[in-house]
Parts: structure tokens; C-alpha cells; sequence
């Protein structure tokens, strides 16, 4: 069978294409959707909802190269369960069972192994899920780095769930569960050696019982999403271009730590643009944000949540930012690697 | 934080509009030199706020964009070289050369790597004694004191394997040579805070004088670039010349004397070529000759590179303020962030990436 050849613009793949942003997106459609073609998959979502003999299942994948693979607040085991966990959360699921398989180059060490194993199995019994099946394979000194691994997650969607970019409305409020770019810049402080006064550590955690208590108080939730590679600005624009709506942030809204704020201003980096991996987004109707945000807020991972933007008529399928000095500009997705492997 | 938030703090901005709009100034148009302080202007769409008879022309104060093509081509030969790690700033890695790139080359397997400090480069050079690494020093009279220290440790250290190539640029020679174009009328600078931070003020004042143009040496956040206007605006009106110093919280009269010591012990001024402009007599540093056993242009075979430039790309007059990127064919269509015709697409610095990645809401409005 003959190859078609893939339209793309670049005949290597670069570190671009793992960034999230616009590179990712476009490689994903030139050569995935295009080859493996249907409904489900081309809905783009975190993970793809389905019904089998009566029961609505969401199924996702994830894998986990990040390096270094041990950073403050985290490390690459309980980042692989809680990625997959939250990937499911996000599709309005109760996660149920999850799969891991592990990438390990010649001369890892086992009692690493051994450590990283056991938080997964306690960051597993934190979100009440099993780990059922796995796999394992060894590459040669050199051709891996230490360990990658893969996840993947299947749970249950109650069904008067409906999350779905095309269930927003102009008018939706869009809620933050609290401080941006933790993560990225715990990942990266790590792998520069950078000491600032206080620890930034990753936000690494799962989501699954912040979203059940969201699921509790709101039949009118519509978008739930993790904002993990290419921070808030990636999801934002995922979001605004599969539904076609317009959405206004204001700046001042969003929070950021203090030391995660002076960390990015030495990086030359834009928070915004940085991985999260404990903080979700929500879009839901505007008479239910504020008992959302309260329920949000008393919950432990959702305490700095704010209401950080509305869904309006205008800039149909961009992201406008309301600067913090009042102007307004377009707040798109970035074409260039900030941090490669950051999850 | 101290010393950022309070420069942009909402309500400061709103006191400078003001002041600038109670001016009844005629047209006039104020060139911002660095490209950091393009990106603020788009970044924060300072130009929503501003009358519409000031023009903010961009500058070429990009390092990024204004290293010529042969370079890009000479860094790219080099990393390809055998038993090379070649060293860059992120964003010199996507800037195109005549045929590849310093990231192609990277995905092509060439060991080319990004790093925050020209001392990183040395520090891989000790801890890699069977490599030769080789940093690309680009930059303004900024980044220069700290490349100068890589080679005096470099020396320090003995090392053997640590080799610059130097495409450094130094700022005065370049605004004169826009001063002296009988092209474009400027009527005020914003000069570069940060390049004054090393070199003073001193070279400001002579400009003002010589050409009889105010001058504010600038910073960087949005109050810094309002009050910098602010400060040049009122000069034009009563034609006033002088230069004032706005970045008060960071640049003396004489800067930094110890930074400007390091670079002359290093470096020496020589002719340059600047991506655009062409070459700009006594507007380079290049490494002294006490040195050049670092000096990768005199150490590896790379000085008959030919260079092709894409003809279409406008950045010569971008850089010189004669068009602004949304004049130019290629933006956002041929040429966007993703794969770049011209530097000023790539760089964070770059008026065309400040351009394609801010400005385009305005786009927007103007269509509905």
C-alpha cells in the first residue's frame, strides 16, 4: 500500500511539534486525524466519550517524558496517573481503571523504578482507580532517557453529563481553580538548578473529586479542561476554535504565585503559555458561576479559584486578553517550544 | 513585585495618557530603538490608548533580527562540523539561514543547544574536553560584558575546547545611520534602557545635540514607555532637544564602568554587517587578537560560505521604521512564527512577531 504523503511544512519532526501549541495541533491533523479518521477521534477532546451497551465510557492515553523525571511537588509516576485520571475528569467521567507502561533504558536503576512505582500506586489509591494492565520494555544505554511512560484510562459519564465545546454560549463565565504556570517552572527551576527564597513546587494532583463536587452543584457545566501543555493560552484557543465562540479574559484575574511571577520574568517567559498539571478551567452558565466558584473554593484544589472571563458575541473563535492597564489584545497560541518536556 | 508591578499599574498609565493627550502636538513620529520595547507597545496595545497623531516608529534594536545571513549560514556549517556542541540563544536557533537553520540542523542530529548564559557554554566546555563548543554571541552592548567574562573564564580555566563566534553589534552607529537617512523624519527616540544600563548616557546626549533631537532613555514596562513618550512628546513641542533619563531606577550618566571595561579587554570595534542596513562602519566587536584562540571565524574553515537572502523579505526596511510588518506581502501569510522567511518573524524582539503574535485583534475590529 502506497503512503500518501503527508502536506506538511517540515520533513523532520521538531521539538515544536511536543509543544501543544499551534505546531502539535497541526501535526495531529495533518497525520493522525488524516490517517485514522473518525467521529470520536475527530472531536479532538482530552478523551474520547462513548456509549457501550447502555453505559456512556470515556477512554484517554497520555505519555510522560519529563525530565528530570523526580521535581519539587511531584515526579514522573504520580504525574503519569494523575494526567490520565484528570484527562478522564475533564470529559465529565468517574475514572475507573488504568493502564502503564514503562519505556526504561538500559542501566535505570531499580530501586528508582521501585519508587516510582509506589507512588503510583499511591497516587492511584488517591483517585480511587486500579492500575489493571501494563507493559515494559527496555531500550539500549543511549537510546532512551531514563524512563517514558504511558498511561491510559477508561471511566464512566453519568448521563445527563454533557460536556462539549458546542454546549457553550455567549454569556458562559469561565472559571479558574487557582495559580497558573506552577508547574512548568517547578519542572524547569529543577533542571536549571535555579534557587529562589521559597521552593516552587509543581501543582501536580488530580481532579477528579474537585469535578465531582462541580458535577454535584451544576447540570450546566460545558467545557471542563485541564490547562497542562501550553498553559491556559493553548486550552483557551482549543476551546474558542472547536466551538466557534468568542472569550474574554481579563488579565487581572488570573493568579500567579509571587516566585512563579519572578521566576518567568528572569526566563523571559509567559505564564500563560506554561504547564499546569493540578488547575482546570470550566465553562459553564452564567446563573450557576457563582455557587460554582463557591463549591470550588471550599474544596482544597480549588480554594484560588476565580472567575476569570466570559464567552461573548464578538472575536468569534479567538481569545481577546484584557490587558491589566485596560487595552486589549489577542491572546494566541504560541508556534515556538517554550519548555520541551515538560510532562 | 517591586520595580514591575508598579510600572504596570493601571491607574499611572492613565495619569500618562492624559498628560500625553493635553499636548496639542502636531504629527509626529517617535522611533522605540530596542525590541523589547516594541513588544511592550504590542503586547500591552499601548497604541489603543495613544492619539492617533503620534506614530510610534519601530527600531532596529533587535539583535536577533539585525545578525546578517552569513552568520546564520557560518553557525549552521559549524554545528554540522564533527565533535561540535554548538551553543545559541533560543531564539537564534529559527532563524533562517540561506538553506537550513540552526534547529533543522538540530533535528538533523547536529548537537546544538539552547542555553540562558555564555557561561554555560564554557562550563560544557570543561566538562567535555574531546568536544569543541562553540557559542554564538549575538547581541547589543546588553549581552556583551557577559560574553566577554565567558572568554576571560574560558582562559582562566585553560580551556581549549571554548570557541565565540562573534556577531555582536554595538547601538550608537546604527541610530546615527537612521538619523542621517533623509527617508524617514524622526522627531523624537526612545533610547534602549538597557543597552544605556552598560553604556551610559553619555552617547544620547551627543545625538541630541548633533541632531537636535529629544531623546528619553527608556525602560521597558508600560508606564517606562508612556513617560518615555511623555517626556519626548513635550520637548518636540517647545523644540527642545535634550536627552532625559526616564530608567532613572537602573541607568547613570556613565553606566557601567566595569561592564564596559570587560568588553574593550575582550573585544575591539570593527565594521559590521547589520541584517537589512548593510554594513555600518565601527558598528561591530569582534575578538582581539590576544584572544583568538577563541575566536571560532579564525579557528574552522567557515569564511567562504555564500549566502542567498530571500528577496522578498522586507525586514532591511522594517528595521530602518520605513514599513511596518503589516505592510509587508509575505506577513501572515508566507512568513509567520512557524517557519519565518525574515528574523523579524522570529524573535520575541522581532517587530513582526510582536505584530503577528499581538496585533492582530485590531484586525478583528476593523473588520466588524
Amino acid at each position: 500500500m502506497d503512503c500518501p504523503k503527508p502536506e506538511t511544512e517540515f520533513e523532520k519532526i521538531l521539538l515544536a511539534h511536543g509543544s501543544g501549541g499551534s505546531l502539535t495541533g497541526k501535526l495531529i491533523r495533518d497525520i493522525f486525524i488524516k490517517s485514522f479518521n473518525n467521529d470520536l477521534l475527530n472531536k479532538e477532546h482530552d478523551g474520547a466519550v462513548f456509549n457501550i451497551n447502555g453505559y456512556k465510557l470515556a477512554f484517554t492515553t497520555d505519555s510522560f517524558v519529563v525530565n528530570p523525571i523526580f521535581f519539587p511537588g511531584g515526579n514522573i509516576g504520580e504525574l503519569a496517573v494523575y494526567g490520565t485520571v484528570n484527562d478522564l475528569s475533564m470529559c465529565g467521567a468517574k475514572p475507573l481503571f488504568l493502564s502503564a507502561s514503562f519505556i526504561i533504558e538500559e542501566g535505570f536503576e531499580i530501586l528508582t523504578l521501585q519508587q516510582i512505582a509506589v507512588s503510583m500506586k499511591t497516587a492511584a489509591d488517591r483517585c480511587n482507580v486500579q492500575i489493571i494492565t501494563g507493559d515494559t520494555k527496555v531500550v539500549e544505554k543511549g537510546k532512551g532517557d531514563k524512563i517514558f511512560i504511558n498511561t491510559s484510562g477508561i471511566g464512566i459519564v453519568s448521563d445527563e453529563v454533557d460536556i462539549s465545546p458546542s454546549n457553550i454560549k455567549a454569556g458562559d463565565k469561565i472559571i479558574l481553580s487557582g495559580t497558573i504556570a506552577d508547574h512548568g517552572i517547578a519542572v524547569l527551576s529543577e533542571r536549571e538548578n535555579l534557587v529562589f527564597q521559597s521552593q516552587i513546587k509543581s501543582d501536580t494532583a488530580p481532579l477528579n473529586e474537585l469535578v465531582e463536587v462541580m458535577l454535584n452543584a451544576s447540570k450546566n457545566i460545558h467545557v471542563l479542561r485541564d490547562p497542562t501543555r501550553g498553559g491556559l493560552a493553548a486550552s483557551l484557543n482549543e476551546i474558542a476554535s472547536k466551538s466557534a465562540a468568542g472569550i474574554l479574559i481579563h488579565q487581572e484575574k488570573i493568579r500567579i504565585k509571587k516566585e512563579v511571577k519572578a521566576a518567568c520574568e528572569i526566563f523571559g517567559l509567559d505564564p500563560l503559555y506554561i504547564a499546569n498539571e493540578g488547575k482546570l478551567i470550566c465553562f459553564a452558565a452564567p446563573e450557576d458561576a457563582d455557587n460554582l466558584l463557591n463549591v470550588m473554593r471550599d474544596h482544597p484544589l480549588g480554594k484560588d479559584s476565580e472567575i476569570i472571563g466570559e464567552v461573548i458575541n464578538e472575536y468569534k473563535g479567538k481569545v481577546i486578553l484584557k490587558t491589566s492597564i485596560g487595552t486589549k489584545r489577542i491572546l494566541d497560541l504560541h508556534t515556538v517550544e517554550q519548555l520541551p518536556r515538560i510532562c | 513585585m517591586k520595580f514591575l508591578d508598579e510600572y504596570r499599574d493601571a491607574d499611572k498609565v492613565k495619569i500618562l495618557i492624559d498628560q500625553i493627550h493635553s499636548l496639542k502636538l502636531p504629527p509626529i513620529n517617535i522611533m522605540e530603538v530596542c525590541g523589547s520595547q516594541t513588544h511592550t507597545i504590542l503586547k500591552y496595545n499601548l497604541e489603543e490608548l495613544l492619539p492617533s497623531n503620534i506614530n510610534l516608529i519601530h527600531g532596529p534594536g533587535c539583535p536577533v533580527c539585525v545578525t546578517p545571513i552569513d552568520m546564520i549560514d557560518k553557525a549552521v556549517l559549524l554545528a554540522q562540523m564533527e565533535d561540535v556542541i554548538f551553543t545559541s540563544y533560543g531564539d537564534m536557533l529559527r532563524i533562517p539561514g540561506s538553506k537550513s537553520s540552526l534547529m533543522k540542523a538540530k533535528a538533523s542530529g547536529c548537537d546544538v543547544r539552547m542555553i540562558y548564559s555564555p557561561l554555560d557554554a564554557v562550563m560544557l566546555a570543561k566538562d567535555n574536553p574531546h568536544k569543541k563548543i562553540i557559542f554564538f554571541a549575538i547581541g547589543f552592548e546588553t549581552t556583551t560584558p557577559a560574553n566577554a567574562a565567558s572568554v576571560l573564564t574560558a582562559r582562566k580555566l585553560n580551556l581549549t575546547n571554548f570557541y565565540m563566534l562573534s556577531s555582536q553589534v554595538l547601538i550608537p552607529p546604527a541610530v546615527k545611520l537612521l538619523l542621517d537617512s533623509e527617508l524617514i523624519k524622526l522627531n523624537g527616540l526612545l533610547a534602549p534602557g538597557h543597552v544605556c544600563t552598560v553604556t551610559g548616557t553619555n552617547w544620547c546626549s551627543e545625538i541630541s545635540n548633533e541632531y537636535k533631537i529629544p531623546i528619553a532613555v527608556t525602560g521597558f514596562e508600560p508606564v517606562d514607555i508612556l513617560e518615555g513618550i511623555f517626556l519626548t512628546a513635550k520637548q518636540i513641542l517647545i523644540n527642545q532637544y535634550n536627552t532625559v533619563n526616564q530608567y532613572k531606577r537602573v541607568v547613570t550618566k556613565d553606566g557601567n564602568l566595569k561592564a564596559q571595561e570587560t568588553i574593550y579587554n575582550v573585544f575591539e570595534v570593527c565594521n559590521r554587517n547589520w541584517r537589512g542596513l548593510g554594513e555600518i562602519k565601527n558598528s561591530g566587536l569582534r575578538i582581539r587578537d590576544d584572544f583568538r584562540q577563541f575566536d571560532a571565524e579564525k579557528n574552522f574553515e567557515i569564511n567562504s560560505v555564500t549566502s542567498n537572502e530571500d528577496q522578498r523579505c522586507i525586514a532591511g526596511e522594517i528595521l530602518q521604521g520605513l514599513k511596518k510588518p503589516n505592510d509587508c506581502g509575505l506577513f501572515g501569510k508566507d512568513c509567520t512564527p512557524i517557519k519565518p522567511v525574515g528574523a523579524p518573524m522570529v524573535s520575541s524582539e522581532g517587530a513582526c512577531a510582536a505584530y503577528y503574535n499581538y496585533r492582530s485583534v485590531l484586525k478583528i475590529t476593523e473588520n466588524e
